[in-house]
């Protein structure tokens, strides 16, 4: 699509198995975002989310095996720091992020470096329990101190990224389960770059299999914990520069 | 007399062991220091048993057999420990490339098309 370096927005949507939902999330934001790039990370599908995507217009990027949502990520923004663009969003391919929200996202990077859709606001029906809701407000405290501001959803991966961004996060984007929200959140608010929420809608799958989640809900807690403990820990933010050509 | 001789056996099965991965390139030679060092002690301690009970008296420790498994558990906590970070830093790496894959497949695509549109 566009094949001149841009300007612009880059619409990023990591995709691991997604044919069945990626095409249709495309279309989508095609409508919605007419002039941004839409590039899909492929990250080592085994079915064929990359055709997929390419027949429904999008580049592809396929990383040659699975890397997880952060390396993924990373590879987004390396894509858009070396093509020149402005703006990225991130939005994800199994439809539970509404594309018609991307241009408030983008609006927003008017004023902030990092906008964060959240989940949690008045008009909400989204809701968390138990250990995962401990854990998110656990987050969401912890950042917001940082920050010196209010941050309530912190793993949303429903965000948007303006050009200083998208610099730091092409070399220092976290790679680890769950340091990919979190941990880029600390990175950018380490950095000195400004935060905002503007609220969203998702729209889940799946709903409710109360039995199953609360394992998952407790691990789901330890597992933000820790990431955001090494977080707090970490020294060195960028661990692999890319080299300067 | 035959804890001697097993200790010697074994300690010089190592060392053959050892030299012979790093004979054949299977071993790198930082890691092969460091087991080369390993089973050197432990033929130099199987060889003159008086030296380990010499040290463990030295530095007041009662059971030489405590002062040597004390000593072993040590230095395999920390070999792990290294392997560990090596193994860090090489998944970190490979994503690396992994990512630098994606890019360039997606560019010689473009260029591709550029050359040949069709």
């Amino acid at each position: 699509m566009l094949d001149t370096p841009g300007t612009g927005a880059l619409i990023a949507i990591p995709a691991w198995n997604e044919s069945g939902s990626v095409g249709s999330v495309i279309a989508k934001v095609m409508t919605v975002v007419p002039d941004a790039a839409i590039v899909v990370i492929n990250d080592g599908s085994t079915d064929n989310t990359e055709a997929v995507a390419r027949a429904a217009g999008a580049t592809t990027l396929s990383l040659p095996f699975n890397v997880g949502v952060g390396g993924a990520m990373r590879t987004a923004f390396l894509y858009a720091r070396r093509e020149g663009f402005t703006s990225l969003v991130q939005v994800d391919a199994d439809a539970q992020h509404d594309p018609e929200e991307i241009p408030n996202l983008l609006g927003a990077l008017d004023t902030a470096d990092v906008v964060v859709g959240t989940r949690f606001h008045q008009d909400s029906t989204y809701r968390v329990r138990g250990p995962r809701r401990w854990a998110m407000s656990l987050l969401s405290w912890s950042l917001s101190k940082m920050a010196g501001k209010e941050i309530s959803d912190t793993t949303s991966g429903f965000r948007a990224a303006g050009p200083r961004a998208i610099d730091l996060f092409a070399d220092a984007y976290p790679a680890e389960y769950l340091g990919d929200t979190v941990g880029s959140l600390t990175i950018a608010i380490r950095e000195g770059l400004s935060i905002s929420e503007v609220p969203v809608t998702m729209h889940y799958r799946r709903i409710g299999r109360p039995s199953k989640s609360a394992l998952w809900s407790t691990l789901y807690l330890g597992r933000a914990s820790l990431a955001l403990l090494v977080q707090l820990l970490k020294r060195n933010r960028h661990s692999l520069r890319e080299p300067v050509s | 007399m035959t804890a001697t001789v097993l200790a010697i056996v074994t300690s010089v099965i190592t060392l053959i062991f050892i030299i012979d991965l790093l004979r054949r390139g299977v071993l790198k030679e930082k890691y092969a220091v460091l087991w080369l060092g390993v089973a050197g002690t432990a033929l130099i301690l199987a060889v003159f048993p008086g030296l380990l009970n010499w040290i463990t008296s030295t530095i007041g420790v009662e059971v030489p057999a405590n002062l040597l498994f004390f000593v072993t558990i040590v230095v395999l906590v920390l070999v792990s420990v290294q392997l560990s970070y090596e193994l860090s830093r090489h998944e970190a790496q490979i994503r690396r490339l992994a990512e630098e894959v994606a890019l360039q497949e997606e560019e010689i695509r473009r260029i591709r098309r550029a050359l040949d549109p069709e």
